[in-house]
């Protein structure tokens, strides 16, 4: 009898642990499950993935989506020398100030300059995208049901939208998006950016690489985490293994 | 002084004008513990190392937080990008509530499988409870200061909740808020508390170690220590065990902590706090959810409800219900008056204490659900029934219960080697799991 109890409540415990990642708004379709270079225990953002990534956050969502969280120097991190970070942030326009005279000026960007924002507030970011606010992509990866696989999803969901459904101007039809209607346009769009690296840039691999990028953007340190964890728990068995023939030594006399 | 039992000439003059080393001696190698501790006893030495590690970070963390609403969610970051192993300092303080909840509950839960609330350790026991109610206290304040939308959302609904008492209700609620919306004031007294609270915890826990020193440890058989044949010097052989323990359990949480350490977290928080956008679910942590269960399954339509509606409003209910759900914990020791504290002997005991643990894995589902059919109805039944098994079944137990025969005393079954067969074999199993 107590062992099925304990089955139970063991079965109970894992859907209530389940039910916490699977709360869904909306009539959204669940993302499908991606493979991806960063997860598992010994998990690494794909190189090549995050600077094509950046690439395309760049190129394309940057028009619309800050990632304010992010600095230029971060950019060391995913692969690109120190002077291809500078040329980086030098290409772009920093406003600063005020200067000796209270004026507020611009300059190029430098190594220790947050990565700029497409728009000064919230506001004109609204003014410009028809009242729908493009949030900011730093944590998006984190701050979403479903992570990786559901930004990948997102990207790669637009679809027509069914004949029954009454679509507002402005609005597109996502599979993904909670209620399915979002103000964002389909962003990619077959060879949208020119890699460098000469892949092919289709829909699905501009998506994958640049969850990878906002991936690594939301969890910087996943690396060092998961190396650090590896060891941590290794040195943890072996320790735990040495504590446990102490007390069998230790308590061999009471038993 | 010559005749110290200390051999070192520095530690003798110390212990001589201040007794240190003369109350180390007492607690570790005089201190009697029961020879027969399973591992369950673990969890009470456990909570007191997350104390410890949750004030420890805490404090670390606390150098590096802005309370501001303006900044309190970039400063987290901050810790998370710039400070040096900033991340693992908060992963460390947040999975360490979960796991400090884990460990507490689990510790509860053996209270009441081998009665140990009982005479003479009710006032033990009851400090325990305190310590619970500070424990949430602290959680909830500490979950508001990353200033997510959980954070927000969740503050505003639990603060709510005082409004529901009648006329000073919405006083209290401004006092708490310090203005009439959850706002800047409010995160500032919150992080001020939060930083507070653990300490009043500390003094509680120093509490409740003197009242278990008063007696002892209880154990698994639940009978009196008789003579220095039952019991063993706490050090070497409860320190070792407890090592063992939290290597293990360390084991548990680091995999946590390096390797899923936002899956007891909800998305939501990674999204700063917005006043003016509600989130769809409003969820508190998993440790809350039976409690947030027991707050929503008073509706005005439910039945459970029925008997107090000529008195008050659903909503008083629900919230005076949860508080009930802890305070019965208080009264425990005087509704089970059965003179016998194990479980191993009370067969019918036995079936409901399981029933509890999942009636309270119910309640915990139903609170991670939106209230709607059927999970309204579920927890709803669920609640009920929790009352009913502290209320009810357990004061009529008392009465009705045949209990199994005592061993002699604890030497016995142990010189058995684990558990008579006519004593304690029914019990093995749990000592595995």
């Amino acid at each position: 009898m107590r062992k099925y109890l304990i089955g139970a409540a063991a079965a109970v415990s894992v859907v209530v642990l389940a039910s916490n990642g699977a709360m869904s708004a909306g009539d959204a379709v669940k993302p499908p499950s991606q493979n991806w270079s960063f997860s598992g225990f010994f998990g690494t953002f794909d190189r090549g993935a995050l600077q094509r990534g950046f690439q395309v956050y760049d190129e394309v969502c940057a028009g619309c989506h800050s990632a304010r969280l992010l600095a230029y120097r971060n950019l060391t991190e995913i692969g690109f020398t120190e002077d291809q970070a500078k040329k980086i942030a030098a290409s772009k326009e920093v406003t600063d100030g005020p200067n000796d005279e209270g004026e507020m000026f611009q300059r190029p960007g430098i190594l220790s300059d947050r990565f700029v924002r497409p728009f000064p507030n919230d506001e004109a970011a609204r003014a410009a995208n028809g009242g729908a606010l493009p949030p900011d992509l730093s944590l998006m990866v984190k701050a979403r049901i479903g992570g990786a696989n559901y930004l990948h999803a997102l990207l790669t969901g637009y679809k027509d939208a069914p004949k029954d459904t009454n679509l507002p101007d402005g609005m597109s039809y996502n599979l993904y998006f909670a209620g399915n209607q979002i103000a964002m346009a389909p962003p990619l769009a077959e060879d949208g950016v020119e890699y460098a690296d000469k892949t092919k840039a289709t829909v699905d691999q501009m998506a994958r690489d640049v969850t990878t990028f906002l991936a690594w953007a939301a969890e910087p340190e996943l690396e060092w985490r998961k190396r650090m964890g590896v060891k941590v728990i290794l040195f943890l068995l072996i320790l735990t293994g040495m504590l446990y023939a102490v007390k069998r030594k230790v308590w061999s006399d009471v038993h | 002084m010559s005749d110290s039992k200390f051999k070192n000439p520095i530690v003798a003059w110390i212990d001589y004008r201040l007794p240190v080393f003369t109350f180390m001696e007492h607690e570790l190698h005089e201190y009697p513990t029961p020879k027969n501790l399973n591992y369950w006893w673990n969890f009470g030495s456990l909570a007191g190392i997350i104390l410890v590690i949750m004030i420890v970070t805490g404090i670390i963390l606390s150098m590096h937080y802005t309370p501001h609403t303006a900044l309190a969610f970039d400063s987290v970051e901050r810790i998370m990008r710039d400070v040096n192993y900033g991340w693992l300092i908060r992963y460390v303080h947040m999975n360490g509530a979960s796991a400090f909840f884990i460990v507490v509950f689990i510790h509860i839960f053996r209270g009441l499988y081998f009665g140990s609330y009982k005479s003479p350790r009710e006032l033990l026991w009851m400090l325990g409870v305190v310590i619970l109610l500070l424990m949430m206290a602290t959680a909830f304040l500490g979950y508001v200061l990353p200033w997510g939308q959980m954070s927000f959302w969740g503050a505003t609904v639990i603060t709510n909740l005082f409004s529901a008492i009648p006329i000073v209700g919405d006083t209290i609620v401004t006092l708490l808020w310090g203005g009439f919306s959850v706002d800047n004031p409010t995160l500032n007294r919150f992080f001020s508390l939060h930083f507070l609270l653990p300490f009043v915890i500390v003094g509680v826990v120093v509490l409740h170690i003197v009242a278990l020193h008063q007696h002892g440890s209880g154990n698994p058989i639940g009978i009196d220590t008789k003579s220095p044949q039952d019991t063993i010097p706490f050090h070497p052989y409860y320190t070792i065990k407890d090592l063992f323990g939290l290597g293990v359990f360390l084991i548990f949480f680091f995999g946590f902590v390096f390797f899923a350490p936002n899956y007891l977290g909800h998305p939501d928080n990674y999204i700063e706090a917005n006043p003016l956008v509600t989130p769809p679910h409003i969820v508190p942590e998993w440790y809350f959810l039976p409690f947030y269960a027991i707050l929503r399954s008073f509706t005005a339509d439910a039945l459970i409800f029925l008997p107090f509606s000529w008195l008050m409003t659903a909503k008083l209910a629900g919230v005076l219900a949860m508080f009930a759900s802890i305070m019965v914990l208080f009264i425990l020791p005087w509704l089970d008056h059965s003179p016998v504290k194990s479980a191993r002997f009370r067969p019918i005991y036995k079936q409901f204490y399981w029933l509890l643990i999942i009636d309270c894995f119910i309640l915990g589902i139903c609170g991670a659900k939106p209230a709607e059919a059927p999970w309204t109805y579920i927890s709803q039944a669920a609640t009920a029934y929790y009352f009913l098994h502290f209320l009810v079944i357990i004061p009529l137990l008392g009465f009705f219960e045949k209990t199994k025969p005592l061993p002699t005393s604890i030497s016995e079954p142990v010189l058995k080697g684990g558990g008579g067969a006519s004593v304690a074999a029914g019990a093995k199993p749990m000592e595995k799991a």
